[in-house]
Formats: C-alpha cells, sequence, structure tokens
C-alpha cells in the first residue's frame, strides 16, 4: 500500500515529464494564439499591430484556403479508404495457414520503416518517371504513354506513395486483432452452415470494428500532418494542386515569412486535429478503465 | 487451431500472400538492386538491370565523397539515441511511479500526456521556430533532440506504463515481506521483469525517431541535418541520379528496417497506445 512519503516520492518523479509537456504544449501554443492575431512579417517590420481577426479572414477567404482543406479531405479520405480496405483483405490473407508466414508479413511491413522523404523519392523518380520510372517503361513497352503522374495526377500520386507508407501499419494492427479472433466461434459459425462471407460479415468484422476504427484516428491525427511527402515532390504544386493544409502554413509562415497569416493557419490546424483526437482519446480512455 | 489444412490449399494461400508481399517490398528491393549498378546500368530498362549489367560499389563511395554522408548518418544516429535516452530519464521514473503509487488524477494525467501528442506540429512551427532562431539553435543537433525527445515523449510514458503494470505488485509486495529494501527491490526484482519492455519501447523510440520528417526538415539546415533531410536534398536534379540516390537510401533505410523487424509486436501497443495489443 502506498504510504504518504511514497506519495511524495510518486509525485517527484513525475514532475520531470508533466514540466516538460506542459511546457512545450503551452509556451508555442500561447504564442502561436497571440501570433495570430498581430500583423507580423519577419522581411517588412511593423512594430507587429494588435489587428485582431484580421489574419484569420484574410488566411480563410484566400483561394488557396479552399483548395488545401480540399487536397486535405482528399489526400486523408484516399489513404484512409486504399489503406482500411486494403488493410482489411490483407490481414485476412495472411490470418490463413501457409508457409514462411513470417517472410511475408516481413516484407508487408517493411514499407512501415522507410523514411518519409526515401519512398516518396524512390517512387516519383524510380516509378513514377515518364521516362526511366518502371510504370513509364511498362506503359511504352505495351504500347501506351507514359503518364508524367506529377503533372497530370499529382495528388493521387502523392496518395498512392502515402498509401504504401501506411497500408502495412493498417495490417499489421488489423492482422494483430484477428488474432485474438476466438477460433472455437469461426467453427461453430462453419458448421451451422455460415459461408465465408457471412462468417466475414457477421463475426470478423464486428470483432475488428475497434481496431479499424484506432487504424482510422491515428491515421487520420498522422495524415493531416502529411509534408516531408508533399515538400520532396511536388513543393505543393503544380499551382497548389498538392497543397494541404499543412504545406499551406508552412509556406505562409517559412517561406513568406508571414508569422501572423501562418499561426492562424495553425490555430486552424490544431482546431482540426483536435477534433478527430477527442475520438481517439475517448477510446482510448475506455480501454485504460478496462 | 485444431483444424486440419490440405498442403494444397496451404501452398495456393502462399503464392498469393507471397505476391503480395513482394509487390509491396517491390521499392524497397529494387533500390537495393540499383545502389549496386553504374549510374548509365541503373536508367536501362529493367530487365536489362537485372539480367545484363554488372555489380560494383561505386554509388556507395561516390555519395560518401560528394556530400560527406557520414557526417549526416552520424546526426540520425546521435539525435534518435540521444532523444531516446534523454527520453527515457523522464519517462521511465513518471511511468514507474504511474504505474506502481497511483493516485487519482493518474489517469487524467496519462490522458492528458497523450493528447499533447495530438498536436498538429504546423500548430507550433512558428514559435518553435521563431524560439529556436533566438536561442541560436536552428540547425543544431541539441536543439533536434530535445524536440525530438519532447514528441516522442508521450509514447514512451505510455508504452513503460503499459509494461510497467504487467509486472504483479504482489511479487514486489512479496520482496518486500523478505525484508528488500527500496534499492535492492527495484534493482533485484523489478529492473529484470522490466527489461524486456523497456527494450521494446527504446526499439520503437529511435525508428520514429530516425524518421521523422518535420522536424528535421523544417529545423536543420547544411550542418545538423540529420538523414531524412539529407536524402531530402536529392529531390532535384540529383534524384535522376538512380544509383547514387539509392545507395544514399539503402543505407538511410537499413539499420532501421532491421530494428523494425524486431519490434512488430511492439510497434503495434505503442502505436495505437494500448488501444490494441
Amino acid at each position: 500500500m502506498a504510504t504518504k512519503a511514497s506519495r511524495a516520492a510518486a509525485r517527484m518523479m513525475i514532475s520531470p515529464a508533466v514540466l516538460l509537456l506542459l511546457g512545450w504544449m503551452i509556451v508555442p501554443l500561447v504564442l502561436t494564439v497571440y501570433f495570430s492575431f498581430l500583423r507580423y512579417n519577419l522581411i517588412t517590420p511593423s512594430g507587429n499591430p494588435f489587428v485582431g481577426s484580421e489574419n484569420y479572414y484574410w488566411f480563410v477567404t484566400d483561394p488557396s484556403f479552399e483548395e488545401a482543406m480540399i487536397n486535405t479531405l482528399l489526400l486523408v479520405g484516399g489513404v484512409l479508404l486504399i489503406t482500411v480496405i486494403g488493410g482489411i483483405l490483407l490481414a485476412l490473407l495472411l490470418d490463413r495457414p501457409m508457409f514462411g508466414q513470417g517472410i511475408i508479413r516481413v516484407m508487408v511491413i517493411a514499407p512501415f520503416f522507410v523514411m518519409p522523404t526515401v519512398s516518396a523519392l524512390v517512387w516519383k523518380n524510380m516509378f513514377m518517371n515518364p521516362v526511366n520510372g518502371i510504370f513509364g517503361r511498362i506503359a511504352t513497352g505495351l504500347g501506351f504513354e507514359a503518364i508524367d503522374f506529377f503533372g497530370q495526377i499529382p495528388l493521387t500520386s502523392i496518395i498512392v506513395i502515402v498509401s504504401w507508407q501506411w497500408l502495412p501499419f493498417a495490417t499489421l494492427i488489423l492482422f494483430t486483432a484477428l488474432q485474438s479472433l476466438d477460433q472455437e466461434q469461426i467453427e461453430a459459425a462453419e458448421m451451422d452452415g455460415a459461408n465465408r462471407l457471412s462468417r466475414f460479415w457477421h463475426i470478423m468484422l464486428p470483432h475488428l470494428s475497434r481496431a479499424i476504427t484506432v487504424v482510422i484516428l491515428i491515421q487520420t491525427i498522422f495524415l493531416l500532418s502529411i509534408f516531408a511527402e508533399i515538400l520532396v515532390t511536388t513543393n505543393g504544386g503544380p499551382g497548389t494542386a498538392t497543397t494541404n493544409l499543412t504545406y499551406l502554413i508552412y509556406v505562409s509562415s517559412l517561406l513568406q515569412f508571414d508569422v501572423g497569416m501562418g499561426s492562424a493557419g495553425g490555430v486552424i490546424a490544431i482546431i482540426l486535429a483536435n477534433i478527430v483526437a477527442i475520438f481517439l482519446m475517448r477510446m482510448i480512455g475506455k480501454n485504460l478503465d478496462a | 487451431m485444431a483444424r486440419a489444412v490440405t498442403s494444397s490449399v496451404k501452398i495456393t494461400n502462399t503464392i498469393i500472400a507471397g505476391l503480395f508481399g513482394s509487390l509491396l517490398f517491390f521499392p524497397i528491393l529494387w533500390i537495393l538492386i540499383l545502389s549496386f549498378k553504374t549510374e548509365e546500368d541503373a536508367i536501362r530498362a529493367p530487365l536489362e538491370i537485372l539480367f545484363s549489367s554488372g555489380w560494383t560499389l561505386e554509388s556507395f563511395s561516390t555519395v560518401q565523397a560528394r556530400s560527406d554522408y557520414l557526417k549526416h548518418f552520424s546526426n540520425s544516429v546521435i539525435i534518435s539515441l540521444g532523444s531516446t535516452f534523454l527520453g527515457l530519464l523522464v519517462a521511465v521514473p513518471a511511468a514507474w511511479s504511474m504505474a506502481f503509487v497511483p493516485a487519482k488524477r493518474t489517469k487524467n494525467v496519462l490522458m492528458w500526456m497523450l493528447s499533447t501528442k495530438m498536436l498538429p506540429p504546423v500548430g507550433v512551427l512558428v514559435p518553435i521556430y521563431l524560439i529556436f532562431r533566438d536561442l541560436g539553435l536552428l540547425d543544431s543537433r541539441l536543439g533536434l533532440t530535445v524536440v525530438l525527445m519532447l514528441i516522442n515523449l508521450p509514447i514512451i510514458i505510455w508504452m513503460l506504463y503499459t509494461y510497467f503494470r504487467e509486472i504483479p505488485n504482489e511479487i514486489l509486495e512479496a520482496a518486500r515481506m523478505d525484508g528488500a529494501s527500496l534499492r535492492s527491490e527495484v534493482l533485484y526484482v523489478l529492473t529484470p521483469m522490466a527489461v524486456p519492455g523497456m527494450a521494446s519501447t527504446v526499439l520503437l523510440n529511435i525508428i520514429l525517431a530516425w524518421n521523422e520528417a518535420f522536424w528535421t526538415l523544417n529545423l536543420t539546415a547544411a550542418q545538423a541535418a540529420p538523414l531524412t533531410a539529407f536524402i531530402a536534398s536529392y529531390s532535384s536534379p540529383e534524384g535522376l541520379f538512380y544509383a547514387k540516390l539509392s545507395a544514399a537510401s539503402v543505407m538511410a533505410i537499413a539499420p532501421i528496417l532491421i530494428m523494425g523487424w524486431f519490434s512488430q509486436k511492439q510497434l503495434v501497443r505503442g502505436l495505437t497506445f494500448g488501444a490494441v495489443k
């Protein structure tokens, strides 16, 4: 049983972590909110006057904001669709009896460990380059015209790259969840004459629903912040065709040095991420009670 | 599973799964192959590359000679190991006290710590950038180490907490009954049981820090750039030098790929914060 002394000791042991995280969260957060109300540009010093919601107004009414929001939605939605459906199928496949399952699983998971800048550049150059890329070679070999991926379908290309990185994550988690499924339940359903589809629909999918939700929520949090893949492939272009919210904020703050505007965008990004986070935290919290 | 499976079914499954596995793995295999080719061979047709070209180590030495690859490699090593070590220093006591001396608010503290991980990095990019500029920490390994430690701290604490909580309290009490001092209780009873959990926490954290590509790209330039940022410099036009890009990439991902394979199970636990086990 915990004594008074051990409680005091426990509090001392935990305080460095609490203080560090508090500082890391509160200081930049307060500054971001504060900057977002100032006219503050690093190249045109203006005394940084307070301008109220002006930055928000300009940030939100700029046509690139709308486009960035749509791109963010398409990017997150597209990747989620591919990785969740693909992940379920791959997890079901891996769960079946086979030889060398360990090796195959390792191959499936490998892309997750490739750093974002490497995977983006490898796909861009070795696969999607219209002249020397493998896709281009195959297309011209078959007599078709090679697609200029980053010219014609830039956002789709980025969705493909990011999906390749995250499909292993979804697969691994769904596979882990699938393995905790009671085999006897499946066998019982089989004996009762349930076919493969209805076994999947009525037993496996409900069992996976929790893991699927976790995958969706966690991936959404990470996918809202996709940055490196865009930076090294398209720089947000052509035009603003691949600019997501994260990249737009990066452009206004670090490329245009508009601290006020970038901060207003930052506040908007924080609010968006929090909406997703609330759902995720609830799920994790429930698990903690159990 | 008690059911008998015919080996023909097993073979079919193996072939289908192997096909998908190879497809997903192919890009990694391909850069491994290209990294051992000359620049001229690397842009030939895929089948020619495979069957009618020689092998060479030239690209690896060129990458090192032209861009001081080892400097960026050691930056990556220092930053990821450093942030993991600093993180452990802070996280072990915190997780320990929450797991073994839980208070009423422990759950709320844990959830709050986790919530800091949900903060989108771009939301705090501007202030962090300005603070770093004023403190002279831009493009320094120290600054980056601290930032990576902070962004991964919630994951480390959370993982350690779930591992520590699995250690049965009864064992500790039994040791205490037998007259073990706090020091020997920690040293001889707790630590041996905590080592596997701590090892996988360390592994996962190194992987996350090694591959982090928001802060590393935004807070470094030439000096402190780890491999994520170094590879980004290949975006154009060097990206067209396939053999060199491949060699640089292979060296950048190989250590983590190997570590990753050892920590698959822990990955699930760490990245879902215990929501899926």
